[in-house]
C-alpha cells in the first residue's frame, strides 16, 4: 500500500495530522503488511511530519495484526534519519510511569503512612526542642552559635517592629470605632476603653502579632531551610557532624520564643494608643479619663495570659516553619510549597491554639 | 588479607536502597592508604549514592563500611560523628553555606570543633583558602563566585579540619578543561602534601586517568561493581564490554558490532 504525502507539514501552520485516522482508513481497506510512501508532491516539512510518521508507526505496531511495517525508502533522507533516531529511544517512551496506576486503597494507604510519618517527625521535633533546650539550660554542650541567635532575633524581632505597629494600631482603632458606635447608644462611651484594653491585651495583640510573624518569619524559615536542603547545604552540615537541629533549628526557635513576648508588649502599647486616638476623635472623652479607665480595666493576669500565649505562639510558628522546611523536597516548587504551608500551618495553628487557651482560661476563671 | 592493615576504607557486601528501590547491591571494595581511589560508572549507576553512604547521609540496607577497621554504621551516632570528622567532603556543587562569606564557610567547622582562639582560626582559614588559590576571595559571598571558584572554596572547607580521608563528588564536572586540570593538579598536590587518602566519584575520563591509581567500576544495569582496578589498567586490560566502551568513549553496541565480524581481537 502506498501513502501519498502532499503539501506542507509545518507544525505552526498546519498543525499535527492525525495518524489514527490514517491507520483506521488503512485498516478499513483491508490492512497492509507494508506501507510505502510517495513524497513527490511533499512541500515544506518539519517535526509535524516526523511526529505523524512516528505516531503512525506506533499505531501500526499496536493495532494491526501482524504489525504493519513502514518502508521508509520513499521518505526524504533527513526525515528518515530523524525517524530512526526516534525509534531508538522508543522502548523507554513506551513504558510510561503509570501516574494514577495504583488502586485507590493503595494511594489512601500511602498517603496515610506519609501523614503519619510527618506527624511522628513533628512530635520528634518538639521532643528534641525540649531536650536540647533543657541540655542548654543545664549547661551541656550545645552546637548553637550566639551569633546565629542574635541574627535571628534581629530579623524576627526588630525587623517586624514596623508591620506589627501598623497592624495593631489599626486593630486597636477598629475595636474602638466598633465599640464607640455600639456603646454610644447606651451612653456608655467610657467603656470603649475597657473594650479596647481587654480585647487587645488578652486576645488581639498577641494573635495579630503571631499571625504577622507566621507570615513573615515562619514562611522565611521554611523557605530558608528548604533552599538549604536543595543546595546540599544541610548535607554538608551533616557530613561535617554539625547537628542540624542545634545549628539551624534551635536558634530560630529561641529567637521567636524570645522576641514574640517583647513584640506582644509593644503591640499592646501601640494597639491601646490606636484605640485612644480613635476614641478621642470620635467620642467626646478626655484622654485622661480614657487612660484612667484603661488602667482600671486591664489587670496583671490579662498580661500574664497574653505573655503565656505569646511564648506558645512563638514556639509554634518557629517549629512549624522549621519542621516543614526540613521535610521539603529539593526543587524550586518544593521551596514555594514549603513556604506556603508553613504560613498556613502557622496561622491555623495560632488560631486553634488561641481557642484552646480561651477554653482553659474560661475553665480556670481567669 | 595481607593488605587489610593498610586499608583506610573497607566496603563489604554493601546494598543501598531508597525504600524498596535497590540502587546498588553486594558492592565490595577497599581503599588503600594514600591512594586516589575512583568510583567510576555511567550516569545513574549510584556512584554518588555510595559516597552518601560512606559519609553518613544514607544508611545502607545491608553490608558494612569499615573506616580504619571500625564499623561505621554499627557505631553510635556520637561515635559516627567522631569518625566523620576524619572525612573532608567536597559536594558536587560545592554546597557552600550561601548565607555566609567564603571565609566564614571555612571558619565554621573550625569554630565548631576546635578550641582555638579566633586569631588562630582566621589564620588557619586564610591558609586553607590560599592553598586552593582563593586567598583574595575570602570576603565574597558564594553567589559571587564562578563555578570553579565555588568548587575550590568547597575544597578549602573540606580541608578545614585537616581530614585524612577526602571524598570528592564529581570534582571536575561542569568545569572547563583548564580549570579542571588545575583542580586535578591540586588534588595530587594535596595528596602528596597532606598524606591524605582520596576517594573521587567521577565520570570525567581525562581526570580519572590523570589522578586515580585505583578504583571500582559500577554498572547501572547489574547494579553492582563489574570491575576493580585503576582507570588506566581498566582501559588497557578489562574485557567487560561496558567498561571498555566507557573507557574508550564508544557506544557498547558499536563496540560489539566492530568486533564481531573479525572475531576476537
Amino acid at each position: 500500500m502506498v501513502l501519498h504525502l502532499t503539501g506542507d507539514w509545518i507544525a505552526q501552520e498546519t498543525g499535527l495530522r492525525d495518524a489514527a485516522t490514517v491507520q483506521r482508513v488503512i485498516a478499513e481497506a483491508g490492512g497492509a503488511a507494508r506501507l510505502r510512501f510517495e513524497t513527490g508532491e511533499l512541500g515544506r516539512w518539519d517535526s509535524a511530519l516526523v511526529a505523524f510518521l512516528h505516531a503512525l508507526r506506533r499505531a501500526g505496531a499496536a493495532t494491526a495484526e501482524p504489525a504493519m511495517e513502514l518502508d521508509d525508502t520513499g521518505l526524504p533522507e533527513a526525515a528518515r534519519r530523524l525517524l530512526a533516531l526516534a525509534a531508538e529511544a522508543g522502548p523507554s517512551a513506551a513504558t510510561p510511569a503509570a501516574p494514577n496506576g495504583d488502586p485507590l486503597l493503595t494511594r489512601v494507604g500511602r498517603r496515610s503512612i506519609a501523614n503519619w510519618a510527618g506527624a511522628v517527625a513533628a512530635v520528634a521535633l518538639i521532643g528534641e526542642t525540649v531536650l536540647r533546650s533543657l541540655a542548654a539550660l543545664l549547661g551541656r554542650r550545645v552546637w548553637t552559635r550566639g551569633v546565629d541567635v542574635l541574627q535571628s532575633m534581629r530579623e524576627a524581632g526588630a525587623g517586624a517592629l514596623g508591620i506589627v505597629a501598623i497592624v495593631n494600631a489599626l486593630v486597636g482603632g477598629i475595636l474602638a470605632f466598633v465599640g464607640a458606635v455600639q456603646l454610644r447608644r447606651f451612653g456608655a462611651e467610657i467603656f470603649v476603653a475597657d473594650l479596647v484594653g481587654i480585647a487587645m491585651v488578652r486576645e488581639m495583640a498577641v494573635m495579630m502579632t503571631a499571625i504577622v510573624l507566621a507570615g513573615r518569619t515562619g514562611g522565611a524559615y521554611a523557605a530558608q531551610l528548604a533552599t538549604m536542603q536543595g543546595n546540599e547545604e544541610i548535607d554538608a552540615l551533616k557530613a561535617l557532624g554539625i547537628p542540624v537541629f542545634d545549628y539551624l533549628v534551635l536558634p530560630r526557635i529561641i529567637a521567636l520564643v524570645a522576641m514574640l513576648p517583647l513584640l506582644y508588649l509593644y503591640a499592646c502599647v501601640v494597639g491601646l494608643l490606636g484605640g485612644l486616638v480613635v476614641s478621642a476623635s470620635v467620642l467626646d472623652l478626655t484622654t485622661t479619663a480614657y487612660i484612667e479607665e484603661t488602667r482600671r480595666a486591664i489587670a496583671g493576669t490579662q498580661f500574664a495570659l497574653g505573655l503565656a500565649k505569646s511564648v506558645a505562639f512563638g514556639a509554634l510558628v518557629a517549629l512549624a516553619g522549621c519542621h516543614i522546611g526540613l521535610r521539603a523536597g529539593r526543587s524550586a516548587a518544593d521551596v514555594g510549597r514549603a513556604a506556603t504551608s508553613a504560613v498556613v500551618a502557622g496561622i491555623i495553628g495560632v488560631i486553634a491554639l488561641d481557642a484552646v487557651f480561651a477554653v482553659c482560661a474560661n475553665a480556670l476563671g481567669i | 588479607m595481607s593488605g587489610a592493615q593498610d586499608d583506610r576504607l573497607n566496603v563489604h557486601g554493601l546494598t543501598l536502597a531508597f525504600g524498596t528501590r535497590v540502587i546498588l547491591r553486594e558492592l565490595s571494595f577497599s581503599v588503600r592508604r594514600g591512594s586516589i581511589f575512583a568510583i567510576m560508572g555511567g550516569s545513574g549507576c549510584g556512584k554518588s549514592t555510595v559516597l552518601r553512604a560512606i559519609i553518613g547521609l544514607l544508611r545502607p540496607a545491608a553490608g558494612t563500611i569499615l573506616v580504619d577497621g571500625e564499623d561505621y554504621w554499627a557505631a553510635t551516632e556520637a561515635h559516627r560523628t567522631e569518625i566523620s570528622r576524619r572525612f573532608g567532603v567536597l559536594f558536587q556543587n560545592g554546597a557552600l553555606w550561601t548565607s555566609m562569606t567564603v571565609a566564614e564557610n571555612v571558619v565554621l567547622p573550625l569554630q565548631m570543633f576546635t578550641q582555638l582562639d579566633s586569631a588562630s582560626i582566621d589564620a588557619l582559614a586564610r591558609l586553607k583558602l590560599s592553598l586552593v588559590g582563593l586567598g583574595a576571595a575570602g570576603e565574597r559571598m558564594p553567589s559571587e563566585l564562578s563555578g570553579g571558584m565555588r568548587k575550590r572554596a568547597g575544597l578549602a572547607r573540606a580541608l578545614a579540619l585537616d581530614p585524612d580521608i577526602l571524598l570528592f563528588d564529581e570534582p571536575s564536572a561542569g568545569l572547563d578543561p583548564i580549570t579542571s586540570k588545575r583542580l586535578d593538579d591540586l588534588i595530587l598536590e594535596l595528596r602528596d602534601g597532606l598524606g591524605a587518602t582520596i576517594v573521587v566519584v567521577s565520570h570525567e575520563l581525562p581526570s580519572l586517568f590523570a589522578i586515580c591509581d585505583d578504583g571500582v567500576f559500577l554498572d547501572a544495569e547489574t547494579r553492582t561493581a563489574i570491575a576493580h582496578g585503576s582507570p588506566g589498567a581498566l582501559r588497557e586490560g578489562c574485557d567487560h564490554p561496558t567498561v571498555r566502551a566507557f573507557m574508550t568513549r564508544a557506544r557498547p553496541e558499536q563496540l560489539t558490532a566492530m568486533e564481531d565480524p573479525h572475531g576476537r581481537r
